[in-house]
């Protein structure tokens, strides 16, 4: 019989193509080893609450009331849900359609809408419209629908930074467009130097590459750095220039570590720069529920913000969000929360900061002890993470090393990371599934692991460096940026 | 690969550069190739005027993936949107019309009007939203003791009981563990939790599958005509060809394998590679229930063409004629002694139909069997890019294949609820069929399941003049007509295809109950004048 249609063979080359390391090969080992019983520590994935991060009790409370709205009818629900989050509830349930288990609008409830503009525009400072806002099934379904937009063909290149956040990489190539790199610069932590840009332009458009779009991922990810204002507009006049849409990944505008660079949105730098830029530039903006403070990763909630995209256009992102009906509508909910959390005077203010605060200081402190831990090692060289939940150390292999690695069939990061999963049980992310630059390896790690264990972590994690490089080392010949 | 196919997309983007009256939202039925109806209905946009005359910007009309220009989906499309525009203007100006709602008779959409939620699965939910609701003495009088027990249970499965994290891509492996013994006993065949994928509803899952399977436009899938318009659109967005089969309206929809046969052959004349044939049942919108026998030889046809079998079963609780009976594909296939060496079989569930009707929690899973471990591979790595379902989905989902069972505290009051809204639902599907029947120029077959009815109108040549004029495809003519005399909103018969020639309409069966007689007599004194005005 000739071959059936779900064969390998047959399938979507595309499908073959697209690579997703944050779930890949040292994810899938780490799994294995833990079903054999080994403790395994999972710092492959920005998931807070998989490592002991407590859900903010307050979205919680007016979730699981909106989830049950019986409970609101028993007269002793004021026992069990402060009297803020009993009119929370009741405020969401009035602006669904039918509670939670109905479809809402496939853009998300205008309520909720409305909401994240009111948000957005304290935020900036600038008027934000609800009807260019669409909420969706985590910021991910959002950069899958807009790409599905932009990409018609493999000759649509889109500028993304390398390292990288994988689902960039893994879209593009399901899509069956063209990825088109700018590097970090790794010495100027990690800054993104527009000539840099430049050049990568110029180069795919040499090879026929039409350049349709640019990524910026602030803070980033893999990397946390925080872009500058200056750096900023230096994009933003790059994208007009070269006629890119600019996709803004800000999923971590809550994580910021440093104080010498808060976060400032690419709509607030682009509304600053006025006239014509202010009214020409194409930009979307990213945001989600899964980071930030929240953490709530599983709700699957996340939106993304239009700026100068022609209505035709929009109705056409509608289109295609229609055709997946609704996102689902408690994480809406959580949306909504998260951008008008309590306020001064609420009841449930003072536990609310008091959880929130706790949560990013511990950040701030565990993004120093990791830094300063892989600092402490010598052959590892670790920019701070200014910001997002990752630390992505530059991990100098020497040769020994690299030709074990390939006498194993293996990268040399994976194969890095593969000796250190099976003899401490961190499962990392080689930094091979990020992009980086030829002969450099990283991994990526979060800095997510309970406070109390991040010492213990960090010791673990020296111990198994200092073995391995007494293995393969020669204090000599390893490699050097 | 996807191809750029010029010449068609600027066709398309030429036949929409008409004046239009303002409009914010648009959409409507593409005019398909097959139909013969002139290509005149359609695409309404917004304001012309300076909208798209930046033509340099990087993403206009004209530059973006011309497969997104051609999708449609016509359950949320133009009618709709009179609908809300009008809903709007009822709250200030409601003595300006003849009715003082709009009733949504457009979608599956059961708790939008008023269906209440199956309290057990509510309270398993609240109680796994918050879990510090489960260390206080108080929950126990606001809670049935074996939603406690329940959540208690799915806690356990959950590492850390970390609600909030992101779970394993293919979904909780307790909760997947509770749907494949949700299937065997559902079929008396083994289900493997390997094979299930939990999705955000069950349309992921169909997105995925059509990812996998279609390279190019020379790739395609048999789905039935008419068809719930996921597929048309999922095809289309995924550069692929959809080979249309029909179903036979007067043999109640019937599914005939000659039918099948054919337009496999006229495909593959054609240089189309067919690779899936979807089946949707019980149908969307037709509400046919497939016998066994219908099954069987439908499996053997997939079995024989080496086509995979995507088995759309998003309705499988919705039966409401006592002579025909759910059975799944994957059963079907197992009596006949098929194994996972014979066919390759992709079945859909969601928590958004049945009796519970959430379709805004956004739950579903696909049970993939029959193909290799590199392929089954390919579809984890896919699923991992999305990271994971939602996991309050995810929850439902397996509430909804392990629910209450005899001996337990909520049993009765969940059987209660089950029993009261099928039967409703049951009712209320006669009802309709009944009345609708009665009209004139009219037949409507029964709804043996889902939630839809789909009369065939045959509409006069008046009418049908009438609707050129307006430059409507005849059956959205009379549905906006429809809309505006009465305030219900349906789903033209256009939007899901149909026999060339033929005008139908899709009207949901889940209106409450009690709004069912009003309903009944809007439709019917809007006909009767409809008919009074384009008799010939």
């Amino acid at each position: 019989m000739s071959l059936k249609a779900l064969d390998y063979e047959s399938l979507n080359e595309n499908v073959k193509n697209c690579q997703y390391a944050v779930r890949g090969e040292l994810y899938l080992r780490a799994s294995e080893l833990q079903k054999e019983g080994k403790k395994i520590i999972f710092t492959n994935v920005g998931n807070p609450h998989a490592l002991g991060q407590k859900p903010l009790t307050f979205p919680r409370q007016v979730v699981a009331l909106c989830q049950a709205p019986f409970l609101l009818d028993n007269p002793n629900v004021g026992m069990i849900f402060p009297a803020d989050a009993i009119s929370r509830a009741k405020h969401y349930l009035f602006l669904t359609s039918g509670g939670l288990g109905a479809y809402s609008d496939s853009r998300g409830l205008p309520g909720v809408r409305k909401e994240v503009a009111e948000f957005i525009q304290r935020r900036d400072g600038y008027p934000s419209d609800p009807e260019l806002i669409f909420l969706t099934d985590g910021a991910s379904k959002g950069v899958m629908q807009i790409l599905n937009c932009i990409i018609r063909n493999q000759k649509d290149g889109i500028l993304v930074p390398v390292p990288q956040y994988p689902l960039y990489s893994a879209t593009i190539s399901l899509l069956g467009g063209t990825l088109v790199p700018y590097y970090l610069e790794e010495t100027d932590n990690w800054g993104l130097d527009v000539n840099n840009l430049r050049q990568s332009v110029a180069q795919a458009r040499s090879q026929g590459i039409t350049v349709r779009a640019m990524v910026i991922i602030n803070p980033g990810n893999p990397t946390g750095q925080c872009l500058s204002e200056a750096n900023l507009r230096e994009i933003l006049k790059f994208c007009c220039d070269e006629r890119l849409v600019l996709l803004g990944d800000e999923v971590y505008q809550q994580n910021i570590y440093q104080d010498e660079r808060p976060f400032i949105s690419s709509k607030k730098v682009l509304m600053d720069m006025g006239a014509p830029l202010s009214k020409e530039v194409q930009l979307i903006s990213f945001h989600t529920v899964s980071k930030g403070y929240w953490g709530e990763c599983g709700q699957r909630g996340g939106y993304f913000e239009m700026t100068n995209i022609p209505p035709r256009t929009v109705e056409e992102i509608y289109k295609v969000a229609s055709i997946a009906l609704s996102p689902n509508v408690s994480a809406q909910i959580f949306m909504g929360l998260m951008v008008s959390p309590p306020k001064p005077g609420d009841i449930s203010y003072d536990q609310f900061v008091r959880e929130s605060k706790g949560i990013l200081e511990s950040l701030r402190r565990r993004a120093r002890i990791m830094t300063d831990g892989f600092n402490s090692c010598k052959n590892v060289v670790c920019n701070f993470t200014e910001g997002a939940m990752y630390s992505f150390p530059q991990i100098k292999l020497p040769t020994k090393a690299i030709q074990a690695a390939k006498q194993a069939g293996k990268v040399p990061d994976v194969f890095y990371c593969l000796k250190l999963l099976e003899a401490t049980g961190i499962s990392t992310v080689p930094g091979s599934g990020f992009g980086q630059k030829e002969g450099v390896f990283h991994l990526r790690t979060t800095i997510l692991p309970a406070e109390e264990e991040m010492p213990e972590i960090m010791e673990s994690f020296k111990k198994f460096n200092d073995e391995f490089m007494s293995q393969y080392g020669d204090n000599f010949g390893y490699s050097r940026m | 690969m996807r191809r750029f196919v010029i010449g068609q997309a600027k066709n398309l983007i030429d036949q929409t550069r008409r004046p239009r009256p303002h409009h914010n939202n648009i959409r409507l039925l593409s005019p398909l190739a097959s139909d013969p109806i002139p290509v005149s209905s359609s695409r309404f946009f917004s304001d012309m005027t300076g909208s798209d005359s930046s033509s340099s910007l990087p993403v206009t009309i004209d530059s973006i993936n011309p497969n997104v220009l051609k999708c449609e989906y016509a359950v949320r499309g133009e009618i709709v949107n009179i609908a809300q525009k009008l809903q709007d203007d009822l709250k200030i100006n409601k003595d300006a019309y003849p009715f003082d709602e709009i009733i949504y008779c457009n979608i599956g959409n059961p708790q939008s009007l008023s269906q209440q939620p199956i309290t057990f699965f509510r309270e398993v939910l609240a109680l796994c939203s918050h879990t510090a609701l489960l260390d206080r003495d108080e929950t126990h009088a606001l809670f049935s003791a074996d939603s406690i027990a329940r959540a208690w249970k799915i806690l356990d499965q959950i590492p850390g009981k970390a609600t909030g994290a992101y779970s394993h891509s293919q979904g909780i492996k307790g909760l997947r563990d509770a749907i494949a013994a949700g299937i065997e006993a559902r079929d008396g065949f083994p289900a493997d939790p390997n094979d299930i994928f939990m999705t955000d509803g069950a349309s992921p899952g169909v997105h995925m599958m059509m990812q996998l399977l279609i390279s190019s436009e020379k790739d395609g899938i048999l789905c039935p005509i008419p068809q719930y318009p996921l597929y048309s659109a999922s095809i289309a967005l995924h550069g692929g060809s959809l080979v249309p089969y029909y179903l036979d309206e007067a043999s109640g929809w019937g599914l005939e394998i000659s039918e099948l046969k054919k337009q496999l052959e006229d495909a593959k004349s054609k240089g189309i590679t067919v690779r899936a044939l979807a089946v949707i049942n019980p149908g969307n919108p037709t509400g046919q229930v497939l016998s066994e026998e219908n099954q069987r030889d439908i499996v053997d046809f997939c079995k024989k063409e080496g086509l995979v079998l995507l088995a759309d079963e998003v309705y499988q609780e919705n039966v409401y004629v006592p002579d025909k009976k759910f059975h799944s594909f994957k059963k079907v296939a197992r009596s006949m002694g098929y194994g996972e060496k014979d066919i390759s079989l992709v079945s859909f569930q969601s928590i958004s139909k049945g009796y519970y009707g959430e379709c805004g929690k956004r739950g579903g899973y696909m049970e993939v069997t029959g193909f290799t471990s590199d392929v089954r591979e390919q579809i984890y790595k896919v699923a991992s890019v999305n990271l994971c379902s939602n996991i309050s989905g995810q929850i439902l989902a397996s509430l909804v294949m392990s629910p209450p069972k005899p001996g337990d505290e909520s049993y009765e009051s969940y059987i209660a609820e089950k029993e009261g809204i099928l039967s409703s639902m049951a009712r209320r599907a006669k009802t309709l069929e009944e009345a609708l029947n009665k009209l004139e120029g009219i037949t409507c077959n029964r709804a043996e399941g889902a939630m839809y009815l789909f009369p065939c109108i045959n509409l006069p040549q008046k009418a049908i003049a009438a609707a050129e004029a307006a430059k409507t495809a005849p059956d959205t003519f009379y549905c906006k007509r429809l809309l505006n005399a009465t305030g219900i909103v349906l789903v033209p018969g256009s939007g899901f295809r149909q026999v060339p020639g033929t005008w139908h309409f899709r009207c949901t069966i889940l209106p409450q109950e009690d709004k069912i007689p009003a309903i009944v007599n809007r439709l019917t004194e809007f006909h009767k004048s409809f008919m009074d005005e384009f008799r010939d």
